[in-house]
């Protein structure tokens, strides 16, 4: 009799992961240039948190809005957006 | 982690996702959470947002999340939805009610307009409560800048390309909220991101309707439409103040609520940021593309009162 060529498969119940675990790739790597708040002129609106697609612009406890450098890809939409241009981007250094 | 400082708890979209800088559908994903809540089972085809943010075995995602091939997402969450109801009939526990989770599907053009339109007529014809979002960025952006039936006319796409011969894209962009409101939904609109909370609130309108709802959110590419990246939501207010993509709420096929534009701007501005239309401005023959352009801005102007 020939073997049955399904006898050792096995049907894989597809995959599950964590949520939240793509925290460990700091994409901040990515970035050639930095946003650099001016909190003197920062008025607090809220913009550049609103339109971050990485999450990375953020109020913190301290009442100040700061940049997550670890995940910042340097788009530069806070500074683009920001009403009262607090935000310039400067050049990462090697 | 040694601390969060940036509140990551609170994140039901997180970063680490792999999206090109200032990709606006890496932000409407995060908008979406925002209005949805952490109570939600999100279903979600091939696209960029499926394959950028859960690359195995990560994911970027806070609310449950499913991925399924690039056709079947709103079959798979019409599925989710009738088990729902199924575990409250039968009194199951470790579920909870139907009615408190949201059952959101989110999809690109792509997988909306021309892959997963059957199945998203079937889900919509059942009417089954879900929430069918499309991010609209008017290409396969994550095979390579492939045209859809949603690439507007003239823009230059690896599949419709410019050349000595073409001006892009030959054909006119599918009305897609039309065919969603044609199954006779209770609730359609489009939105754009660079109206955040316009589209919040949208999203959070539609979840509190039973049934099938569609909400349609414009969402630019910056790799293929090729524009810098800081000015992605710049490109998609001009997309709104421009006309060339109108934001409106539909309720039973009636139009009920239009985003106004006070002094409409030619849509020569929208074009110009952007280099998938650069052919346009260098051609003589580009000159018509860009008058029927600005014929389809008008017409969405006069048929959905956008003029202020």
């Amino acid at each position: 009799m020939t073997k049955d060529p399904y006898e050792d498969l096995k049907i894989s119940t597809g995959a599950v992961t964590d949520p939240k675990t793509t925290l460990v790739n700091k994409t901040g790597s990515w970035r050639s240039e930095r946003p650099v708040i001016d909190h003197e002129k920062c008025v607090m609106c809220g913009k550049c948190e609103t339109f971050c697609p990485d999450m990375a612009v953020k109020e913190t406890d301290e009442g100040k809005v700061e940049v997550d450098l670890e995940y910042c890809k340097g788009c530069a939409i806070c500074a683009e957006e920001c009403p009262v241009n607090a935000i310039v981007m400067e050049k990462e250094e090697k | 982690m040694t601390e969060d400082k940036f509140k990551r708890d609170e994140d039901l979209f997180c970063p680490g996702h792999r999206a090109c800088p200032g990709c606006g559908a890496a932000l409407a994903s995060k908008l979406v959470t925002e209005a949805t809540g952490p109570q939600t089972i999100l279903s979600m085809p091939t696209g960029c947002m499926e394959v950028t943010t859960t690359p195995y075995p990560e994911s970027a995602w806070g609310v449950s999340w499913i991925h399924n091939i690039f056709e079947n997402a709103a079959s798979v969450a019409g599925g989710v939805e009738t088990a729902y109801r199924a575990f409250d009939k039968r009194d199951k526990k470790g579920y909870m009610d139907h009615d408190d989770v949201n059952f959101v599907v989110m999809a690109g053009d792509g997988a909306t307009f021309d892959i997963g339109i059957r199945s998203l007529s079937g889900m919509m014809e059942r009417g089954h409560d879900v929430l069918y979002i499309c991010y609209d960025n008017e290409a396969y952006m994550n095979t390579g800048i492939q045209r859809s039936s949603s690439t507007p006319i003239g823009a230059a796409t690896t599949t419709s390309p410019a050349g000595e011969e073409s001006l892009g894209e030959d054909i006119h962009k599918k009305d897609m909220p039309s065919i969603a409101a044609a199954h006779g939904l209770e609730y359609v609109a489009t939105a754009s991101v660079a109206y955040p909370e316009d589209f919040k609130n949208k999203v959070e309108k539609a979840l509190e309707i039973e049934g099938p709802k569609y909400i349609q959110v414009f969402a630019p590419c910056p790799r293929g439409w090729r524009h810098d990246s800081r000015n992605s939501v710049e490109i998609a207010r001009l997309a709104v103040q421009t006309g060339m993509y109108p934001i409106y709420e539909m309720e039973d096929g009636e139009i009920t609520n239009v985003k106004e534009v006070k002094d409409r701007k030619p849509v020569e501005d929208y074009l110009k940021a952007q280099g998938r239309f650069k052919h346009l401005f260098e051609k003589d023959e580009g000159e018509e593309v860009i008058k029927d352009l600005q014929k389809i801005a008008d017409v969405n102007a006069e048929e959905l009162g956008i003029d202020k």
